[in-house]
């Protein structure tokens, strides 16, 4: 499992692999951003959580379609089917993998970008603690789209449509919770500790629904 | 034994044949039923007083409503026949929720359109992002998002099971939908018929409601059935055409 987990970190982290790109497609969609909008400080400065969060919501879809599509042009997902070990395990430790190597990148990323975004050191901590405490529930959601479309020859797209709906609920609790800490009548806590709660739930579910998709999708 | 004679049944449905003599036979009294039910629910509908606050408006209500119902009742559909598939690898089930992605997405939208016409008119806006409407905006999404993954798969059993795995980790937004005005506070009014102290709703209104949602029921179970036989009428003909082309290939050769 360890050796699983060392694995996928080197191959996402070398060349070829998606990490660095979802860190710069990060930075590219917040920088449009002012772009959009008009560079006006105090407005940048209160859309500032949302937008780096919708950001890194996007970067999170952006390597998902590869997590188990490489095995599977290698072959080396028969392997993985075929081990002893449960099937849920690996899909875990894979996810694991897969959040150290795009996952984390993009929250290390986040307190620059809420620099450009003009927020307060508060706002910064929170969004930061929030897409720690967040992201890995993308992982684990993205984990079943990208399972059930890994047979598809161009499947990427297809995993953001399916993945998204499902993720609106961190999106809204990951948010709300930054604000809550920037404004003051909103308690910080009950938001944060309900994102807390869904990313254990997909904890759970995600390598669940992965292993099945998985089992089912290998003819 | 008797105890599983319930089993053997709905065992037997799996076989297509069968299936289709029995939606051949029970079709046309479905339709027959909903067309009446329509016909008492609309006039109903249409001739009992109009609300004192609202006006004409309430009318919007007996469609709206029942598409809304139909939206969730569709998708727990597909929940069910998605463990049909998973567990039973009941060949009808892959059928089933199959069929039923399109209708769910229709009464969604259905359902949509019409709150939103009525919500121009009573709250002064088309659209508002509270957590009834984006949850059931977020049902349709996941329609849609199911039919496409069904497209994209060329083997039928493959993409029935691949997608009965997603149908039921969807399911989680069910409960979101339904508890959604309890939850937090909407400007979509509470649940007013389906409580435990009994509906809230005056009998005026109740009574087409009502018919209209037995109709709206009676209407999608005649669709789905309708759609189960395309499907496996479609199937037959890619099955047969690829037989001929096999043979045809091996007259060639």
């Amino acid at each position: 499992m360890t050796a699983l987990l060392l694995r996928d970190l080197r191959l996402s982290v070398r060349a070829g692999g998606g990490a660095l790109i979802g860190v710069l497609f990060f930075m590219t969609v917040v920088a449009v951003i002012p772009f959009g909008v008009g560079p006006d400080l105090n407005l940048l400065s209160r859309i500032g959580p949302a937008i780096v969060w919708i950001g890194a919501l996007l970067s999170a879809l952006l390597g998902l379609d590869r997590m188990f599509q490489t095995d599977r042009e290698d072959g080396s997902l028969d392997l993985l089917l075929m081990q002893e070990h449960p099937l849920v395990l690996t899909v875990l430790v894979k996810c694991l993998a897969h959040w150290l190597g795009n996952g984390l990148p993009l929250v290390i990323a986040s307190p620059l970008l809420g620099l450009f975004m003009n927020m307060d050191e508060v706002a910064i901590g929170a969004t930061m603690l929030t897409l720690l405490v967040g992201t890995p529930a993308l992982t684990f959601i993205g984990a079943v789209g990208a399972a059930v479309a890994v047979a598809l020859p161009r499947g990427g797209l297809l995993v953001s449509i399916l993945v998204l709906p499902l993720a609106i609920p961190v999106l809204i609790f990951g948010v709300s919770a930054s604000y809550a800490a920037v404004e003051d009548p909103a308690p910080f806590m009950p938001p944060f500790l309900i994102l807390v709660a869904i990313t254990m739930f997909f904890t759970v579910l995600g390598p669940l629904g992965a292993a099945l998709a998985l089992k089912n999708a290998a003819d | 034994m008797p105890e599983s004679l319930a089993i053997t049944k709905f065992s037997d449905l799996a076989n297509p044949t069968r299936f289709l003599a029995l939606a051949a036979r029970i079709l046309p009294f479905m339709a027959a039923i909903t067309a009446i039910l329509f016909a008492i629910g609309l006039y109903l509908s249409f001739t009992t007083e109009g609300d004192y606050q609202q006006g004409q408006t309430v009318r919007i209500m007996y469609v709206h409503v029942p598409a809304a119902w139909l939206s969730m009742m569709c998708y727990t559909v597909m929940a069910i026949s998605a463990i049909g598939t998973l567990v039973w690898r009941h060949p009808l089930a892959d059928v089933s929720h199959k069929a039923a992605a399109p209708l769910g997405a229709g009464f969604t939208l259905i359902a949509l359109a019409t709150g939103s016409l009525w919500g121009k008119p009573m709250w002064g806006t088309w659209w508002v992002w509270d957590a009834r409407l984006t949850s059931v905006f977020v049902l349709f999404l996941m329609y849609l998002g199911l039919i496409a993954l069904n497209r994209a798969m060329d083997d039928p059993s493959r993409a029935a099971r691949v997608s009965a795995v997603l149908i039921l980790v969807g399911f989680v937004n069910i409960p979101i939908i339904k508890f959604s005005v309890d939850w937090w506070n909407t400007l979509h009014q509470p649940a007013s018929v389906m409580r435990m102290d009994g509906p809230t709703i005056d009998p005026e209104f109740l009574w087409p409601l009502l018919i209209m949602a037995i109709a709206f029921t009676l209407l999608f179970f005649t669709l789905h059935v309708m759609a189960m036989r395309n499907e496996i009428w479609r199937r037959r003909v890619t099955a047969q055409r690829r037989m001929a082309a096999r043979m045809a290939g091996g007259r060639e050769a």
